[in-house]
């Protein structure tokens, strides 16, 4: 009882400091506030980044041509031996009709088809269609198909895991920077509010200390400002980043829809199922920390104990 | 609980001197003793002056008391415990057994003299309720039941003091320190307050007194510790400022 009085009686001094000390305290919670919305668009990219790799990963397969008049029994071979490799996820047979039924599918309309009646172009073009479960294996694997008998070529799409990685990887290196800037402000900005605040109740804090308050009771306040003004830094970002999530991804769905036909972005609540409580977190973790280590060598001074 | 400090328990329980300074120094700068090499021991129940000019260590003592600092040699025992063996968590509470009263009050300015009572009460999370009861009783002590609601602002100097006597006083401590109480105040006001610690001498409390004000130290006819330059020069039993020579 006596310690929910406690809490409740910090909160209210600290919710007291926030609005006596205005100014401050609002630049410190836009300066949250930037570092926090860097932080989260950083969060949408990487994550659909993965999301589009993970598919990507998935779909991408190495096509198996075959020697011209390959027998089905070496096919067969062939297939059996890429089925045992440890990194192959799946291995599909493409016939040459199926082939040909999937190219005019995808790249002829019906009338130009049409002209082609029974023939078919790709008539030495069945293939194994190779699904690996590992991309970055992918290069292994080719080499070791290249070597198998009955093999005319192997097509491979080079590069498409090591891009999409330096992608991300390079989207990473930026903004863990500004983010690591932003944090290291919004930290200082906070102590400098902790600080004018106690500045501010200097007389009130010593006479606290003459009287017997414990070091929990002075400094808790300036701990609960601080997280407060960490939360508030967090909840500003969360909700435009909410906001203009869902735009986004409607608006690079349906401008570049050709362009993204293959690609499928996360929704807000996968995305924001993740994204609030890590936001809130490092909310709490930069104002709790600026406010904590301030306070704590602001009021040594002022007990004046030894 | 292990090492739990109880100092109104040791108080209540204690044979020995409330209060015992031995052979203590403090310097600030070194070679610059603000006091040196001091043995002195205030009983329960006792009423002390300690005078001298300033510079002669009086306020010194009373930090040293408080817990605010340490001596550079010697010990400070209060209730029995030594002071510099107290961890810091301890200090808060230690301290809450110690009333204290300064001659500039030391009052908070953006609260009435209700608040200032009550705060000190707050601090050391007391119920709300005892607080609406203790309060108004320690005002009325005081002398000052009519005006709770006044700011210190609308206070004279000696209406001050008592809000800041009662504030001391609010959680029943067994020693009041009380430096230079009578500094900023008339006569009139002076001798008023120190009927006040008289009367709460008399329900128990261990008053130490630090003072330059001889006309009040020569009416109240109590124990007198002189200080000069640091050192005890005479410790009177019922002394009065023109006995210490000073």
């Amino acid at each position: 009882m006596q310690s929910i009085r406690t809490f409740f009686y910090c909160l209210k001094q600290g919710i007291r400091s926030i609005f006596h000390n205005g100014m401050f305290s609002l630049a410190s919670i836009g300066t949250i506030t930037a570092s926090l919305f860097i932080l989260g668009l950083f969060f949408f990219v990487t994550l659909n980044v993965r999301h589009v790799m993970e598919g990507a990963e998935q779909n991408v397969g190495v096509t198996v041509l075959f020697e011209e008049d390959c027998p089905q029994e070496k096919i067969e071979a062939i297939g059996a031996a890429i089925e045992k490799r440890a990194e192959v996820a799946d291995v599909v047979f493409i016939s040459a009709e199926q082939a040909w039924e999937t190219y005019k599918a995808e790249h002829l309309n019906e009338e130009l088809a049409a002209t082609f009646g029974d023939d078919n172009p790709l008539e030495d073009s069945a293939s194994f269609k190779v699904y690996l479960n590992d991309a970055s294996m992918q290069d292994v694997l080719v080499r070791y198909i290249e070597t198998l008998d009955g093999v005319r070529k192997v097509n491979a799409m080079d590069g498409v895991a090591e891009s999409f990685e330096g992608m991300s990887r390079m989207i990473t290196v930026v903004s863990v920077a500004i983010i690591l800037v932003l944090v290291a402000v919004a930290v200082f900005l906070i102590r400098m509010t902790v600080s004018i605040g106690i500045s501010v109740r200097k007389e009130e804090i010593s006479i606290m200390n003459l009287i017997g308050a414990t070091d929990f009771f002075v400094r808790f306040p300036f701990v609960v400002e601080g997280i407060i003004l960490g939360i508030c830094g967090a909840a500003v970002p969360l909700g435009i980043l909410y906001l203009i999530y869902g735009k986004v991804i409607s608006y690079l769905s349906g401008e570049f829809g050709s362009v993204f036909r293959k690609l499928t972005f996360l929704n807000e609540t996968q995305v924001f199922s993740i994204l609030i409580p890590l936001l809130l977190g490092i909310g709490i973790l930069i104002g709790w920390f600026g406010s904590a280590t301030t306070a704590r060598r602001q009021l040594r001074k002022i007990s004046l104990r030894e | 609980m292990a090492g739990a400090y109880d100092l109104q328990k040791d108080l209540r329980n204690i044979q020995a001197p409330v209060i015992r300074f031995e052979q203590v120094t403090k310097e600030y700068q070194k070679g610059v003793h603000a006091i040196n090499d001091i043995t002195f021991s205030i009983n329960k129940g006792e009423f002390v002056f300690i005078v001298g000019s300033s510079g002669s260590g009086k306020s010194t003592l009373i930090r040293l008391m408080l817990r605010e600092i340490l001596p550079t040699k010697g010990k400070v025992f209060v209730a029995g415990r030594e002071l510099s063996r107290l961890r810091r968590h301890q200090i808060s509470k230690y301290r809450r057994s110690i009333g204290v009263v300064f001659q500039d009050f030391r009052l908070l300015k953006d609260r009435n003299a209700y608040e200032n009572v009550a705060f000190a009460q707050r601090v050391v999370e007391t119920p709300p309720g005892d607080i609406k009861r203790n309060v108004p009783r320690m005002l009325s002590l005081v002398g000052l039941s009519e005006k709770y609601k006044a700011f210190p602002s609308e206070l004279s100097g000696g209406e001050q003091q008592r809000v800041a006597l009662a504030r001391a006083l609010i959680n029943n401590p067994m020693i009041l320190l009380a430096d230079e109480p009578t500094g900023n105040l008339d006569p009139k006001n002076s001798q008023e307050i120190m009927h006040l610690l008289e009367e709460i001498n008399r329900r128990g409390t261990t008053v130490v007194v630090v003072t330059h004000n001889h006309e009040i130290v020569d009416m109240m006819q109590k124990r007198v510790i002189t200080l000069r330059n640091g050192r005890i020069i005479s410790d009177e039993e019922k002394g009065g400022y023109v006995y210490a020579k000073y």
